[in-house]
């Protein structure tokens, strides 16, 4: 099983995601926005948390032009899994892989705090470790996490079961509360919450593991 | 030639930041104030032949995100 961190000039929580995923059984790559392919063979691609090209234009808008990126829409496109975590998450709706946009939180403050996190759906390699329902305590660390989405594309999202998490307690704004959402195919999923960030018991909290640990369970050549 | 794009968040989208400067403005006294909405204003140079059809894909492509935002272009001899 083999996973892709993206690095970024600006990103931050690569290091923690490529430890989750490592930690979770992946042989991981990290990988420099300037190539221009994954790594042969990759199951899954991560996109990390952090300030990308400093957030210049709008979180996420330059990176998401990216030779890597490039590569990475087309193993979405084929089908390869992936994931972006709150400046990944933003990245990814740039590039239109998942619909709507991070907007500003409505409080206008950056907000670094664990939050209650509703597991929308357990359909999904990447929420099938919980149950519906559950509400876990996965950490937020943003300014630019306040869903957007019009109204047609929430129905969708609904009525699609693509809603990944909620917030438990919105804490930004986020239209119907979402924190996370999949891809059509369910193969794609974006969160403002950092899971990698609850994944050993020095972090306060180990929450995020059973993600790492179903994408393993599913990934895993048979 | 020159170019001036204008970027501003879409009707029905809430502006956090313009709503508050709105506030701010209240609280000076300014109260004929009924609504702030904030964007941007980004210059262009452009090179001799440079189209409006141009810089509608720049915007479309990457100065504007159009799920949020709607833009203008002026373009300046």
């Amino acid at each position: 099983m083999k996973a892709a961190v993206i690095v970024f000039p600006g990103s931050n929580c690569d290091r923690d995601l490529a430890v989750a995923f490592e930690r979770a059984g992946f042989d991981v790559s990290m990988v420099w926005h300037k190539d221009s392919d994954l790594p042969e063979g990759v199951d899954i691609v991560g996109v990390p948390g952090g300030f990308s090209y400093g957030d210049y234009l709008r979180c996420g808008a330059i990176a998401a032009q990216s030779p890597i990126v490039k590569a990475v829409q087309a193993h979405t496109a084929r089908g390869g899994y992936a994931m972006g975590i709150c400046n990944g998450f933003q990245i990814l709706t740039e590039t239109g892989i998942l619909p709507g946009a991070l907007l500003r939180n409505a409080g206008l403050k950056y907000i670094c705090k664990t939050v209650g996190l509703q597991i929308a759906t357990s359909d999904s390699a990447f929420t099938e470790g919980y149950n519906a329902g559950d509400v876990i305590g996965i950490p937020i660390a943003h300014h630019d996490g306040n869903y957007f989405a019009d109204e047609e594309t929430v129905a969708m999202l609904h009525d699609q079961d693509r809603v990944a998490f909620t917030y438990a307690d919105n804490p930004n704004g986020s239209i119907a509360d979402i924190a996370g959402v999949l891809s059509e195919n369910r193969r794609v999923l974006g969160m403002m919450p950092h899971p990698e960030r609850a994944a050993d018991a020095g972090h306060g909290g180990t929450d995020g593991v059973a993600l790492f640990r179903a994408l393993a369970g599913v990934l895993t050549p048979a | 030639m020159k170019a001036r794009v204008h970027v501003m968040l879409k009707n029905g989208v809430l502006d956090p930041q313009g709503e508050a400067v709105r506030h701010a403005l209240g609280a000076m006294g300014f109260d004929k104030v009924e609504g702030v909405r904030q964007g941007k204003v980004i210059d262009l140079e452009l090179a001799e032949g440079a189209s409006e059809a141009d810089v509608t894909a720049m915007c479309e492509k990457l100065l504007a995100n159009t799920v949020i935002e709607s833009y203008s272009i002026e373009m300046q001899g």
